[in-house]
C-alpha cells in the first residue's frame, strides 16, 4: 500500500507543497534574512548585520508594546476564562432556554475584528462621553475597552468548549459525590475542575495566543493612540513598516522577535499537553 | 431541548429553572444590544451619532436609508461582498480538498521526508502573519497572485499548516484495514482516497472548513496586503477604507455598513449553527 | 468519480497558473524592480515586456491623493476614455494613507503611471521614480517655476492646484457680536494680529449664549479626519517664522524658535472653543464642519478645499477668512497660507508608452475643456497654469479673500510644511499637541517632538 501511494506524490501532495512553499517558506526565510538588511524593496536589501535588533531594543514603543501586550494577555486570559466557565457551568445546569442562550452567546465570536472594533468605538466612545473623555484620552480606557471587546468576542467560544468538557464527565462520578456529601460548590472545585483540566488548557493557550497576536481589534478601536499607549506588538510592528520611511528593517527585526516570543508561548503549550497527556 | 444539556445535575432541572432562565435572558438582550446600537445609529443622520449614540432616532436625525446608499456607492459594499465570498469559498474549497489529500497521504507513507513535511506544516501554525506580511505579499505580487482567484493559492500556502494538522490527527484514527480492502478490491489510491477515506473524513472537513472559514471570511492584513486593493477590496478593507477618509469620518455609512457587514455573518449562523459549534469543539480539542 | 475528475482539473489548473505567474514574474521584474540601472538598459528590456499593455497605446494610472475630488477625477478619467479610447484609471487613496499606498502600490508589477508628491521631502523619497517633465506640453503651461519641483534642471514635479488656508469666519456673526454693547472691535479689519484675536475670541466665548453660538472656535479635532488641520497646517506657522528668520528654506535641525507663539494659539483653539478638550481625541472633521455650517462657532481654521462642505448651509457673503496669527513679530502684513502640496510626478519606470499616454492625459486635463471645466469649476481649483487664464478660474469667496490678501499688499505665507521630514513626524507632534490639550501631557512632550523628533526624522530618512 505504502508503495502504491508513493506514485501519486504529484497529485496528493504537489499542490499543497507549491503553495505552502510560496506562501510560508520562501517568505519565513526571506523574512529572517531580511531582518538582517536595509532595504526598501527586497531588490535593494543590503546586509547590515544586527543593527535592526539592536535599534529595536532602543525603540522605545516597542518595548512598551510589549509590556501592554503582556499585560492585555493576562488580563483577558483571566477574564475571558473565568466568565466563560461560569457560564458554561451554569448553562449545563438544564434550565429552559440554555441552547439560545449557548447560541447568543457565541454569535459575536463570528464577526471580524475590524467590524467588532468599530461597533465598540462607538458604544464605549458613547458612555465616555458622559464622563467627559474619550477612548484617546488614557490608554487604560482603550486597554478596558479592548478588554471589554475580546470578553464580548471569546466568551461563547470558550464557553462552548467548556460546556463539551463539563458533558463528558461522567453523571456517575458526580452522582458518587453528592452521596458523599458534598455541596455543589465542593463538587465543582474537587470533582469537575479537575476532570475538565483538558479544556482549561485548550481555552487557557487559546486565549494567550488571541490576546498576544491581536491586530485587527486593537486598530479599529483605538489604532494605538493615545500617542501609541494602547498599541500592541502587532500593531507596533505594522506601523513600523508601513508607517515610518526607512524603518523597514527594523520592522522585519521587530516580526523575528514577536515570532520567537508567540514560538515560546506555543512550547509551553507542547509541553503542558503533553504532560496532561502522561497523567491521564 | 434540555435533554442533551441534562447529563449532569439532572436533579436540578425542575428546581429554581425560571429563575435562571430569567437572568440569562436579561443577560443575553444586553450582550446582543452593541449590534442594535449600532443599528438603530445607522438611521441617524452622521453628525448625531458620535454625539448621542445611545438616543433613539428622532425625526431631527433621522435619514432612512440615507446612509446604507452612501455607504454602500462610497465603498462599493456589492463588490466588496463579493470579492469576499468568493475568495472565502475558493480558498476553502481548495484547502480542505489539498490538505485533506496531503494529510492522507503524510499519514499513509512512512518516509522521513514526509513525516519532516508535517513538522514543518505544523511548526508553520504558529508563525504570527506580521512575520511573513512583507515577503508574503512581495512573493505574491511577483506572482501576479493579486486577484481574488490568485489569493487564493496564498490562502492554501499559509493556511495549509494547520489544516493538515488536523486532518493528519484525524486520518490516523481510521482503521488501516477498510483501505486495504479496498486496494484489494483493486481500487488505485485514488479511488480508495476519494471513495474510502473522503466520506470517512466529512466530518473532520466540515471542522476545517467552518474554522477557515471565520479566519479568511474576516481577514483583514493579509488580503489589505496581498491583493491589488485598487481593484479588489473585501468586506474588513472596504470598511476600513471608511475611515479616515480626508477630512471626514462618516460614521453614519460606518454604521450602515457595519450592519450590513453583520447580517450574512448572522444568516450563516442561523444556517450552519450546528456544524459550527461542533466543528469549534472538534477544532479545540484536537488543535 | 466525478469528485476525482475535478481534482485532477483542480490541480493542473492550479500548476499551470503557477507556472504561467512565474513566467510573468521573469520579464516584469527585470523592467520594474532593478530601477537605479542606467536608462538605456531598463529601455531595452521594457521593449520585450510592453506587450502587457494593449500593443500600441500606453495605459494611464493615476493614484490620486486628494479624496474629496475622488469621483470629479473618475469622472473626467471616463470622459478621456470616451473620447481617446485610451484606458485611465483613478484610485484614490485613503487619508493619511497616500505614503502607505504609494509604497505598496509602487512596488507592484502595475504600478501607477501618474502619482503626486507633496513637496520637496516626498520627491527626495519618489526623485528615482520621476520623469523628467522638462519637455512635456504640462510644464510650458506653468505660469513661473515657484510650482514646480526641481531636481537641478530636472523637472521632477508640476503642482497643478494652488490652495489657501486661513481662520475662515461667519461674516454675520462677527458682525453681529460687534454690534453688541462693549465688543472689543467694531469692524473685522481690526484684527491684525494674535493680541486681538484672542481678545476678541475670549469675548466671544463669554458672550456665547447672547450670540448664540457654542463657542468662538469650532472643535479642534484630533481623529485622523481632523487633526492635520493642527499637525500639518497650524505647525507650518512658526515653520514658516524660523524658516524666515534664519533666512532658509529648508533645514535638517528645526530650533522651535517659535514653539512658544504655536502654543499660545493652541492654547486659544482649545479653550474659546465649543467643546471641552478632553473630548478632542474623537472629534472628527465632520463635526467641526457642521459647527461651523450651522452657526455653532464663529471660527473655523481651513482652507479654500473646504467650500464645498460649509456652502450648503451658509451664503456666500457670509464667508470670510482671516490670516493665521500666532503672535510673531512683524504679523500684521501677513496674508493667508498659500502654496500647493501636490505635485504631479510621472512614473519614469513605466513603459514608453504609458508614460506618453500619462502626459498625452495630463496635457489634456489641464488644455481642453471639459478638462478645464471639471478641474475649475467642479472641483473648484485654482491651478497654476496659463491655460486656464481664458475664463477657467475657480471663484469662490474662500479664493476672493485669498485674492483681496494679496492685492492689498500682504505676504503670503508659504507652505512649508511640505518640508517637514516625514509622516510619522506630523503624527507624533499631533500625539503630543492631543496630550496636551486633554491635560494628559506636558507641553514639553510638543517640544521633544517638534524639535528632537525633526531631526531624528531627518536622519531616518536621509
Amino acid at each position: 500500500m505504502n508503495k502504491s501511494i508513493r506514485k501519486y506524490f504529484p497529485l496528493f501532495v504537489l499542490p499543497t507543497l507549491i503553495a505552502f512553499v510560496m506562501g510560508f517558506v520562501v517568505p519565513f526565510i526571506l523574512g529572517i534574512y531580511l531582518s538582517f538588511c536595509e532595504f526598501t524593496t527586497v531588490t535593494d536589501a543590503k546586509f547590515v548585520g544586527f543593527k535592526n535588533y539592536i535599534k529595536v531594543f532602543q525603540d522605545k514603543s516597542f518595548l512598551h508594546a510589549l509590556g501592554f501586550t503582556v499585560a492585555f494577555t493576562i488580563a483577558s486570559v483571566i477574564t475571558i476564562n473565568v466568565f466563560a466557565f461560569a457560564v458554561a457551568v451554569l448553562l449545563t445546569k438544564g434550565f429552559k432556554g440554555t441552547n439560545a442562550f449557548r447560541t447568543i452567546f457565541f454569535m459575536p465570536n463570528l464577526i471580524g475584528g475590524i467590524v467588532l472594533g468599530y461597533i465598540w468605538q462607538i458604544i464605549l466612545n458613547g458612555v465616555l462621553a458622559r464622563f467627559g473623555v474619550t477612548l484617546q484620552y488614557d490608554a487604560k480606557y482603550g486597554f478596558i475597552g479592548l478588554l471589554i471587546l475580546m470578553n464580548w468576542q471569546q466568551i461563547g467560544y470558550m464557553m462552548i468548549i467548556y460546556i463539551a468538557g463539563i458533558q463528558n464527565v461522567p453523571s456517575d462520578v458526580i452522582e458518587a459525590a453528592s452521596i458523599d456529601g458534598a455541596n455543589s460548590w465542593q463538587t465543582l472545585k474537587d470533582v469537575t475542575i479537575p476532570m475538565v483540566m483538558p479544556s482549561i488548557t485548550i481555552c487557557t493557550f487559546l486565549t494567550v495566543t488571541n490576546g498576544f497576536k491581536l491586530f485587527d481589534q486593537n486598530m479599529a478601536l483605538t489604532a494605538g493612540g493615545p500617542s501609541h499607549q494602547s498599541e500592541m506588538l502587532a500593531l507596533n510592528i505594522f506601523a513600523t513598516f508601513y508607517g515610518k520611511m526607512g524603518y523597514e528593517g527594523g520592522g522585519q527585526a521587530k516580526a523575528v522577535i514577536f515570532f520567537i516570543l508567540v514560538a515560546i508561548i506555543a512550547l509551553f503549550q507542547l509541553r503542558a499537553t503533553r504532560s496532561k497527556e502522561v497523567q491521564q | 431541548m434540555a435533554k442533551k444539556v441534562a447529563r449532569i445535575g439532572e436533579d436540578e432541572v425542575t428546581k429554581n429553572g425560571w429563575i435562571y432562565t430569567v437572568i440569562f435572558t436579561i443577560v443575553s438582550i444586553i450582550f446582543v444590544s452593541p449590534i442594535f446600537i449600532v443599528f438603530m445609529n445607522s438611521f441617524k443622520q452622521k453628525s448625531f451619532i458620535n454625539l448621542q449614540p445611545f438616543s433613539l432616532p428622532t425625526s431631527e436625525t433621522y435619514v432612512k436609508w440615507e446612509n446604507y446608499t452612501r455607504g454602500i456607492q462610497q465603498i462599493g459594499f456589492f463588490d466588496a461582498f463579493k470579492n469576499s465570498l468568493i475568495i472565502t469559498v475558493l480558498s476553502v474549497l481548495l484547502i480542505v480538498l489539498c490538505t485533506s489529500m496531503c494529510a492522507w497521504y503524510i499519514s499513509r507513507v512512512e518516509s522521513k521526508p514526509a513525516s519532516a513535511l508535517y513538522y514543518l506544516f505544523a511548526f508553520s501554525m504558529i508563525i504570527p502573519f506580521q512575520m511573513v506580511m512583507f515577503t508574503l505579499s512581495k512573493v505574491a505580487d511577483m506572482l501576479r497572485l493579486t486577484t481574488p482567484i490568485g489569493i487564493v493559492l496564498v490562502y492554501l500556502g499559509f493556511g495549509a499548516g494547520l489544516a493538515v494538522f488536523m486532518f493528519v490527527g484525524f486520518v490516523k484514527g481510521i482503521p488501516l484495514e477498510v483501505e486495504e480492502a479496498a486496494i484489494i478490491d483493486g481500487c488505485n489510491p485514488i479511488q480508495t482516497y476519494f471513495l474510502v477515506v473522503l466520506p470517512i473524513l466529512k466530518p473532520t472537513c466540515i471542522t476545517v472548513s467552518i474554522l477557515q472559514t471565520m479566519w479568511i471570511w474576516n481577514d483583514y492584513l493579509l488580503p489589505y496586503l496581498v491583493l491589488d486593493i485598487t481593484e479588489y477590496k473585501t468586506i474588513p478593507i472596504a470598511i476600513q477604507y471608511l475611515k479616515g477618509g480626508y477630512g471626514s469620518v462618516d460614521w453614519g455609512a460606518m454604521m450602515a455598513m457595519l450592519v450590513l457587514a453583520v447580517i450574512p455573518i448572522i444568516i450563516f449562523y442561523a444556517a450552519c449553527q450546528k456544524y459550527i459549534i461542533k466543528g469549534v469543539v472538534a477544532g479545540a480539542v484536537k488543535g | 468519480m466525478r469528485k476525482k475528475l475535478l481534482s485532477a482539473l483542480l490541480c493542473t489548473a492550479m500548476v499551470s497558473t503557477l507556472l504561467t505567474g512565474c513566467g510573468d514574474d521573469g520579464s516584469t521584474s527585470t523592467s520594474t524592480g532593478t530601477g537605479t540601472g542606467n536608462d538605456s538598459e531598463t529601455g531595452s528590456t521594457r521593449d520585450t515586456s510592453s506587450s502587457t499593455p494593449s500593443a500600441s497605446g500606453g495605459k494611464v494610472y493615476y493614484l490620486n491623493f486628494k479624496p474629496e475630488q475622488a469621483e470629479d477625477w473618475e469622472a473626467l478619467a471616463k470622459a478621456y476614455t470616451d473620447e481617446t479610447g485610451v484606458e485611465v484609471k483613478v484610485v484614490t487613496a485613503a487619508s493619511n494613507t497616500y505614503e502607505q499606498t504609494l509604497k505598496s502600490e509602487m512596488a507592484k508589477s502595475d504600478a501607477p503611471t501618474m502619482f503626486q508628491v507633496n513637496g520637496p521631502v516626498g520627491l527626495a523619497t519618489w526623485n528615482d521614480y520621476c520623469y523628467d517633465l522638462k519637455d512635456s506640453d504640462v510644464y510650458s503651461q506653468v505660469k513661473s517655476d515657484d510650482f514646480v519641483l526641481k531636481d537641478g534642471d530636472a523637472v521632477k514635479g508640476i503642482a497643478y492646484v494652488i490652495e489657501t488656508y486661513g481662520i475662515i469666519y461667519n461674516k454675520s456673526l462677527l458682525q453681529k457680536y460687534c454690534e453688541m454693547d462693549g465688543a472689543k472691535i467694531k469692524d473685522v479689519s481690526e484684527i491684525n494680529g494674535f493680541a486681538k484675536l484672542k481678545e476678541v475670541a475670549d469675548d466671544i466665548q463669554a458672550k456665547k449664549a447672547d450670540l448664540g453660538v457654542d463657542g468662538a472656535f469650532t472643535s479642534a479635532g484630533m481623529d485622523s479626519s481632523s487633526d492635520w488641520r493642527f499637525k500639518t497646517h497650524l505647525a507650518n506657522l512658526p515653520i514658516y517664522y524660523e524658516y524666515q528668520a534664519d533666512g532658509i528654506g529648508s533645514t535638517e535641525a528645526i530650533k522651535g524658535t517659535y514653539l512658544d507663539q504655536y502654543k499660545q494659539m493652541w492654547d486659544l483653539y482649545i479653550t474659546d472653543a465649543t467643546c471641552d478638550a478632553k473630548l478632542l481625541g474623537s472629534k472628527t472633521g465632520d463635526e467641526a464642519s457642521a459647527e461651523f455650517s450651522t452657526g455653532k462657532a464663529v471660527f473655523y481654521q481651513n482652507g479654500t478645499w473646504e467650500y464645498d462642505n460649509i456652502s450648503a448651509n451658509l451664503a456666500d457673503e457670509d464667508l470670510g477668512m482671516l490670516p493665521i496669527y500666532i503672535g510673531a513679530e512683524g504679523e500684521e502684513n501677513q496674508g493667508l497660507c498659500t502654496g500647493s502640496e501636490n505635485y504631479w510626478c510621472v512614473n519614469s519606470k513605466a513603459s514608453e508608452a504609458d508614460i506618453q499616454a500619462t502626459l498625452d492625459f495630463m496635457n489634456w486635463c489641464i488644455t481642453s475643456d471639459t478638462g478645464r471645466d471639471s478641474i475649475a469649476n467642479t472641483m473648484g481649483f485654482v491651478t497654476p497654469f496659463k491655460s486656464f487664464d481664458d475664463g477657467y478660474t475657480a471663484s469662490n469667496p474662500l479664493i476672493q479673500a485669498s485674492n483681496e490678501y494679496i492685492d492689498a499688499g500682504k505676504t503670503a505665507v508659504s507652505w512649508n510644511f511640505s518640508t517637514i521630514p516625514s509622516e510619522e513626524w506630523k503624527n507624533e507632534v499631533g500625539n503630543a499637541l492631543l496630550e496636551y490639550a486633554q491635560g494628559t501631557g506636558e507641553w514639553d512632550a510638543v517640544k521633544t517632538a517638534f524639535v528632537d523628533g525633526w531631526a531624528e526624522q531627518y536622519q531616518a530618512t536621509h
